[in-house]
């Protein structure tokens, strides 16, 4: 069997396995796995409402995959996206609302204080791990909580004591007129390209710059690329500040697209965190992540519909599709069982 | 004869290339039989099937004529056969006995039984001559000492069979002789020798009968006596070899690297090099011979940026470059053929273009203004390839999937290609074989007669002899003396390399005032 055939089979097995095994729960729980999947698929493909809405899911998820990714190809583990991704959404909401501005300088800047307020939240850890070998694992946990509650806070004091910002001004919107009629009024916006260009710049960045070669070297092998003279110290934190942008601007969707404020929160989006899987997911590349990322966007706003069309209670919704993903997860299963056959294909 | 073991057919196939096709071993008792052949000829393989870590696709073993099935290690062991690894598994902070008890400990009561062991350790030690002891720290003995200790927990184990995996490797002159007294002690008391080498000396001086293997197939088996090492490497490489490295004599001009009073320490602040001095001139190899831990590491590291000095000098042409970083050494003229050529040499997951560019990729034509040009790398890569004849399906080819001989080719293929004033090869043929090792050596005298400096550090003396125009011995630290190959001999050099110095080996020629000395060093 050759590489690429087991490349695309792979994911393909997995979603299959994680449906079926989703089905026995719900047979198990007493309820009718048909009806269940009928509505998860009209959840996320039912209706161009539908098709809209599970777009406008999916943008975040690909940019946190990619900060994620960007991470992990460049030998580092954020943990932080979270949290970088919070503070984006702040930003975003804050410089959408204090400014009055044209468009076209307006959303820009919007969404450059969201990466860069992500880019800061990754530069800390960076910093860390740089100069004192600080594990980026345990600093960018760490930095998911302040961020969480320092941006709670900060919400209070730009909304003199509210529990949410004020509405962003139409300038700084991501909201599109026209992309929410084709999809029947849903809330789809244009963050899906903000999304997919950010898509082509992580490759680009990677693949393409200078800069993308020294960040993949470091991420190998640090002693290689000492040896080589790079400046290992300086890769690191600009890895994590980059990787950190991109979660910012994952916030943005939020902030200046879905929401267009920010609420204080008693928790963690998940987003970020999700983020790991939906990298994982795309193995660590570009396009991978737009396709972690949609698996995981179409499933968990697909899910909404469950309940509501099927009956199937919340709890035993999340348990399927944590099912699901756990499976495309451990495609390396399943990568060792085709291998398996195709030996035993070889032999006979 | 009798045959202790019998190897007959033995064939293993890994996916659908045959590591082993046909070889067939057989060791008589009492012999030492060497098992001969290039790096990936199949010895490992051969031996790991031997030790019940393969199973053999074919062919079967016999072992004192009764056919047998070791599907593990601990088969082999049952049946009389230890393995003295070329790589140490001993335990640094445990003593002598400790390690040889690991696995099998002794106990009284639930209680650990060290005396009774001990004292086994103690006559089996004694009754080979291995002058082992048993409550020493594996940290505090010297490498050959090590070694004895495993030997000495084979035959503890019973063992009748020694496999000993590239013995040789990392010992002095005066060690590799000790060692090959034990092992006549060992067949003086009966039992069996296979010694894995690609060192055709030491075969011609220790064992009986050669069983030769080339790229997977058995070559065929040789009485030693009735060979030389002429033919034995023609067997193994399977064309004419030249052990002499040609080369005219060297016209040595200017200094180009000249180290002064250079302390460094290493990672845990123990000063490695202390108050070195050192000179190389261009137009010729100084070779920096010493056994493995006496500073080399820390002096190559430290003129190359890779670890910072502690006081003294380091001048390249008439530069400063002390405590400069990497990239400034760098672009002053310097190659560096890195001691580990995984750990520092390639970026193992790139591609064989990707590390073709490794030092050179932020300067024009492989980038500009930010961006690679990725079409400059690729072309640059299939020009090393071609020139340094790197043996890869081509420049996208991941470099771990390389050969350890064509990943030295291709980092010396990058830093030859440089230019550079001064090239800095650390082991350039380690775990090489002996045409990698020619290729390898042909290029470093190349730089040479181009007017160019080397200085070539290793282990291997053969190679220090041969390469060099000047040798500087290094010994704890700083260059003990610097002698020209022609004028000196393995003996004296091996005395050098333990400490010694000219007037105490003047002085120590009758040998007893030698020996002393040489246990304080060692």
């Amino acid at each position: 069997m050759s590489n690429r055939l087991i490349n695309v089979l792979v994911p393909v097995i997995s979603i299959i396995l994680g449906l079926l095994v989703g089905a026995v729960v719900m047979l198990v729980s007493g309820y009718d796995p048909v009806a269940g999947y009928t509505a998860l698929w009209n959840g996320i493909f039912g209706d161009s409402y539908a098709i809209g809405e599970t777009i406008r899911q999916i943008s975040p998820y690909i940019l946190a995959g990619l900060a994620v990714a960007f991470a992990f190809r460049t030998g580092l583990f954020n943990i932080g996206v979270e949290g970088q991704l919070i503070v984006g959404w702040f930003a975003a909401a804050y410089v959408g609302m204090a400014f009055e501005l044209p468009k076209i300088i307006h959303l820009p800047l919007a969404l450059l204080a969201a990466a860069a307020a992500g880019a800061l939240w990754g530069l800390i850890p960076g910093l860390l791990k740089a100069t004192l070998k600080v594990h980026e694992v345990i600093v960018t946990i760490m930095m998911n909580y302040i961020a969480l509650h320092l941006v709670n806070a900060l919400i209070k004091v730009v909304s003199k004591g509210g529990f949410k910002t004020d509405k962003i001004h139409d300038t700084a919107s991501l909201r599109s007129d026209f992309l929410s009629e084709i999809t029947d009024f849903s809330t789809l916006h244009y963050g899906i390209f903000v999304a997919l260009f950010m898509v082509f710049i992580m490759w680009f960045i990677l693949e393409r710059m200078k800069l993308g070669y020294e960040l993949k070297s470091v991420g190998f092998n640090e002693n290689a690329a000492q040896y080589a003279g790079m400046n290992v110290k300086k890769n690191i934190i600009m890895a994590m500040v980059i990787s950190g942008a991109f979660a910012g601007l994952g916030g943005a969707m939020e902030a200046l697209g879905t929401f267009g404020n920010m609420s204080t929160r008693a928790g963690f989006t998940g987003i970020g965190f999700d983020g790991i899987a939906v990298a994982l997911l795309g193995a660590n590349t570009p396009l991978g992540v737009v396709f972690g990322a949609s698996l995981f966007g179409s499933l968990k706003y697909g899910a909404n519909n469950m309940p509501n069309a099927a009956n199937i209670p919340i709890e035993i919704v999340s348990i399927v599709i944590a099912l699901i993903i756990f499976f495309v997860a451990s495609g390396y299963i399943i990568r060792v069982g085709l291998k398996r056959i195709g030996k035993k294909k070889e032999a006979k | 004869m009798e045959y202790v073991i019998e190897m007959l057919n033995i064939k293993k196939k890994f996916g659908t290339f045959y590591a082993n096709n046909n070889i067939t071993l057989q060791l008589e008792k009492g012999e030492i039989h060497a098992l001969l052949g290039e790096n990936g000829a199949g010895k490992s393989t051969l031996m790991n099937v031997l030790f019940g870590l393969y199973q053999p696709d074919g062919g079967e073993i016999r072992v004192k004529g009764k056919k047998v099935n070791i599907t593990d290690p601990n088969v082999a062991n049952d049946l009389g056969i230890g393995m003295v690894h070329q790589h140490f598994m001993l335990v640094e902070n445990l003593t002598v006995t400790e390690n040889i008890i690991l696995g099998s400990e002794p106990t009284k009561m639930g209680m650990l039984n060290i005396k009774d062991s001990a004292k086994k350790v103690a006559e089996i030690s004694k009754l080979y001559g291995l002058d082992v002891d048993p409550y020493a720290k594996i940290e505090d003995i010297s490498v050959g000492m090590q070694q004895r200790v495993e030997i000495l927990k084979t035959l503890y184990r019973g063992a009748e069979i020694l496999i000993f995996d590239e013995p040789t490797a990392s010992l002095t002159p005066q060690e590799i002789d000790e060692l090959i007294r034990i092992m006549h002690k060992l067949i003086e008391e009966g039992k069996s020798i296979i010694l894995i080498t690609h060192k055709l000396q030491e075969i011609m001086s220790v064992s009986d009968r050669v069983t030769v293997i080339r790229k997977g197939e058995g070559i065929g088996t040789v009485t030693t006596a009735e060979s030389n090492p002429e033919e034995l490497a023609t067997l193994m490489v399977g064309r004419q070899v030249t052990f002499k490295t040609e080369k005219g004599p060297s016209h040595p001009t200017e200094e180009i690297l000249k180290i002064e009073n250079l302390v460094v320490a290493d990672y845990r602040g123990i000063e490695k090099v202390k108050s070195l001095n050192l000179s190389v001139r261009r137009g010729e190899i100084v070779g920096l011979a010493g056994i493995d831990g006496n500073g080399q590491s820390e002096l190559i590291e430290a003129i190359t940026g890779l670890r910072k000095v502690k006081s003294g000098k380091i001048i390249m042409g008439d530069k400063d470059v002390t405590n400069k970083n990497p990239r400034q050494i760098t672009e002053n003229g310097l190659g560096h053929i890195p001691q580990d050529r995984h750990k520092h040499g390639l970026v193992l997951d790139f591609s064989v273009g990707y590390n073709a560019a490794l030092q050179s990729y932020y300067q024009k034509p492989f980038s500009s203004n930010g961006l690679m040009n990725y079409k400059e790398v690729t072309k640059h890569a299939n020009k090393l390839i071609e020139d340094f004849d790197v043996r890869t399906q081509g420049e996208h080819e991941p470099a771990r999937a390389l050969s350890g001989g064509n990943q030295q080719k291709l980092i010396i293929g990058r830093e030859v290609d440089r230019n550079p004033d001064l090239l800095i090869a650390a082991l350039p043929t380690r775990g090489l074989d002996v045409g990698a090792i020619e290729f390898i050596h042909k290029r470093l005298i190349e730089q040479r007669d181009q007017g160019k400096a080397v200085l070539l550090i290793s282990f291997e003396l053969d190679e220090v002899m041969n390469v060099s125009d000047q040798i500087a011995v290094i010994y704890d630290g700083a260059i003990v003396d610097t002698v020209i190959p022609a004028e000196t001999s393995e003996q004296e050099l091996g005395l050098f390399m333990a400490g010694h110095n000219k007037n105490e080996i003047v002085e120590g020629s009758d040998g007893a005032v030698l020996k002393e000395g040489e246990d304080d060093h060692v």
